[in-house]
């Protein structure tokens, strides 16, 4: 049985990119120049996008991931077992967690973190922690990642997620 | 004390040097307007906002810019050509400045010893015309000087285009003038700019000659080196062009060059195309009525809102237009303009011989 090689090409012919003669209109270039005249000017009547940053925030999405918070339960406890599991999912490193023994009234835990580190320079913000967390201990604020002057400030300690 | 002060400014060396320095005045404080307003309409068309932290809306930027580059490290590269380098700013900047002392801003009807006529002009030349055009094309000296000088690559890459684009539509430009010349029958620019107010409304060049003015537009914005034109400094391909060496103060100068020209060849399109301080409709009847002084001023206003449209004009086709390929530019101008230019001037011809069109 013969193949018809012209049957297997199945790409179809590619369209020119681009005409090879344009039209006259277009090669006496004062209607096109027009027309993008008229384009800018449009866009000239239009109102700026940009805001002004940091007096003027921008307005995030619902699912925007920003800074990391630490979430409590009920009884404002902590709800972070210090499992490690977002540590370990952390593709950037950046989580930095020590453990100790829970206080005996905390019910339903044996540890819980006696140092919980985010450096926020590393984070990627991708939010696999969050993913990654049995006990929805951590989650993401719509809060954009600040500015500090120093490396040390961007290491947020448990305080602060916990505050945030 | 009044009486005393005119009678001063009728001594017609006195009265020299006031024009002289309001001309000056009027070109050294329209260029960090103009770069001020370049920052804010260029904001505009790409939707941002602009400078607006120094001074209400930002107006005080251009002064704080200066300030800066001032104080910036004066910096010579090593091998330059000392006097020429020191002297290309200059040169880029004083034609503007020359040129625009023999623009007709305005007229004083009344005040004969301002000029004839009253007409308000740094210097009143019955070739005024022939001489701008000759003062007006050193300013490429500048940039060519500049980018010899710098004894580096991209700078002479801008010179020699700088050079090359002037020699190409200088010649437009010069026909472009031949026939608006024939049209008007004169080259003084203060009777260019009077022949064009009459009763009924398009009395202007720009609605007599529009061919003669898309010529002299095309060619100003390649003289101005002003994008679509602005190969000599393009900042994509060649990091600033004829002034990549340049630090500080001489880089200033050249922007204000830059600036200055763009004022000048503003008013120049302005006087001859759009009737110079005159309004479409014949005006002098009802500002003859006021005393000099009022009546100097209306006209200074009304070109001068002219050269700001212009001005405006300018910079929307920058930032609407994408640069043209340098053999692009070459072929536009040798083998679409300059017949096109001659053409012009054979039409011109025609219709002053056979059509009757501008008989006056």
């Amino acid at each position: 049985m013969s193949v018809d090689m012209k049957k297997m090409d199945v790409h179809p012919p590619r369209p020119e990119m681009r005409p090879s003669r344009l039209s006259w209109i277009t090669r006496i270039y004062i209607p096109m120049i027009l027309k993008g005249m008229l384009i800018s000017l449009r866009e000239f009547m239009r109102k700026p996008v940009t805001i002004q940053y940091p007096e003027q925030k921008p307005k995030v999405s619902e699912r925007f991931r920003g800074e990391h918070r630490l979430t409590k339960d009920a009884e404002g406890h902590m709800k972070c077992v210090a499992c490690y599991m977002c540590a370990t999912a952390c593709p950037a490193h950046c989580i930095n967690i020590e453990a100790q023994a829970a206080p005996p009234e905390w019910d339903g835990r044996d540890k819980i973190p006696s140092v919980f580190e985010i450096d926020m320079l590393k984070c990627i913000y991708c939010g696999y922690c969050v993913e990654a967390c049995p006990k929805e201990a951590i989650e993401m604020t719509n809060k954009v990642p600040k500015v500090y002057q120093t490396r040390q400030e961007f290491i947020y300690g448990l305080n602060k997620l916990l505050n945030n | 004390m009044i009486s005393m002060v005119l009678t001063l400014l009728r001594n017609p060396l006195v009265l020299a040097v006031i024009k002289m320095f309001v001309a000056i005045g009027v070109v050294m404080s329209a260029v960090p307007m103009l770069v001020w307003l370049e920052r804010k309409l260029s904001a505009r068309f790409q939707r941002r906002i602009g400078p607006n932290r120094v001074g209400p809306m930002g107006l005080l930027q251009s002064i704080a810019d200066a300030i800066k580059l001032m104080w910036k490290e004066d910096f010579f590269p090593r091998n330059t050509d000392r006097l020429i380098f020191l002297a290309a700013p200059i040169m880029a900047f004083l034609p503007g400045i020359i040129s625009f002392s023999l623009i007709p801003v305005g007229q004083a009807e009344g005040a004969e010893w301002l000029g004839p006529n009253g007409v308000m002009a740094v210097s009143y030349l019955e070739m005024g015309l022939l001489v701008m055009m000759a003062v007006s094309s050193l300013a490429s000296y500048g940039l060519a000087f500049g980018g010899w000088a710098s004894n580096s690559q991209y700078p002479l890459l801008g010179g020699i285009r700088s050079s090359a684009q002037l020699i190409s539509y200088e010649i437009v430009m010069g026909m472009a003038v031949i026939a608006l010349a024939m049209k008007s029958g004169t080259l003084n620019l203060s009777e260019i700019a009077t022949q064009q107010q009459g009763w009924y409304l398009p009395h202007w060049n720009l609605f007599l000659q529009p061919l003669t003015f898309l010529l002299f537009l095309i060619a100003a914005f390649a003289e101005t080196n002003r994008a679509p034109f602005d190969l000599p400094e393009a900042e994509q391909e060649l990091v600033g062009g004829y002034h990549t060496e340049y630090t500080g103060m001489r880089y200033a100068w050249f922007m204000l060059g830059e600036y200055a020209g763009l004022w000048t060849m503003c008013s120049v399109i302005a006087t001859l195309f759009l009737g110079g301080w005159t309004l479409p409709a014949a005006w002098m009847g009802w500002v003859g009525h006021f005393p000099w002084f009022v009546a100097a001023l209306i006209s200074f206003g009304i070109f001068i809102a002219k050269v700001v449209a212009l001005v405006f004009f300018f910079m929307w086709v920058r930032w609407t237009l994408p640069r043209f390929r340098w053999d692009q530019l070459m072929k536009l101008g040798w083998t679409i303009l300059i017949p096109l230019a001659l053409a012009n001037i054979l039409i011109t011809a025609l219709l002053m011989e056979y059509g009757g069109l501008y008989v006056r």
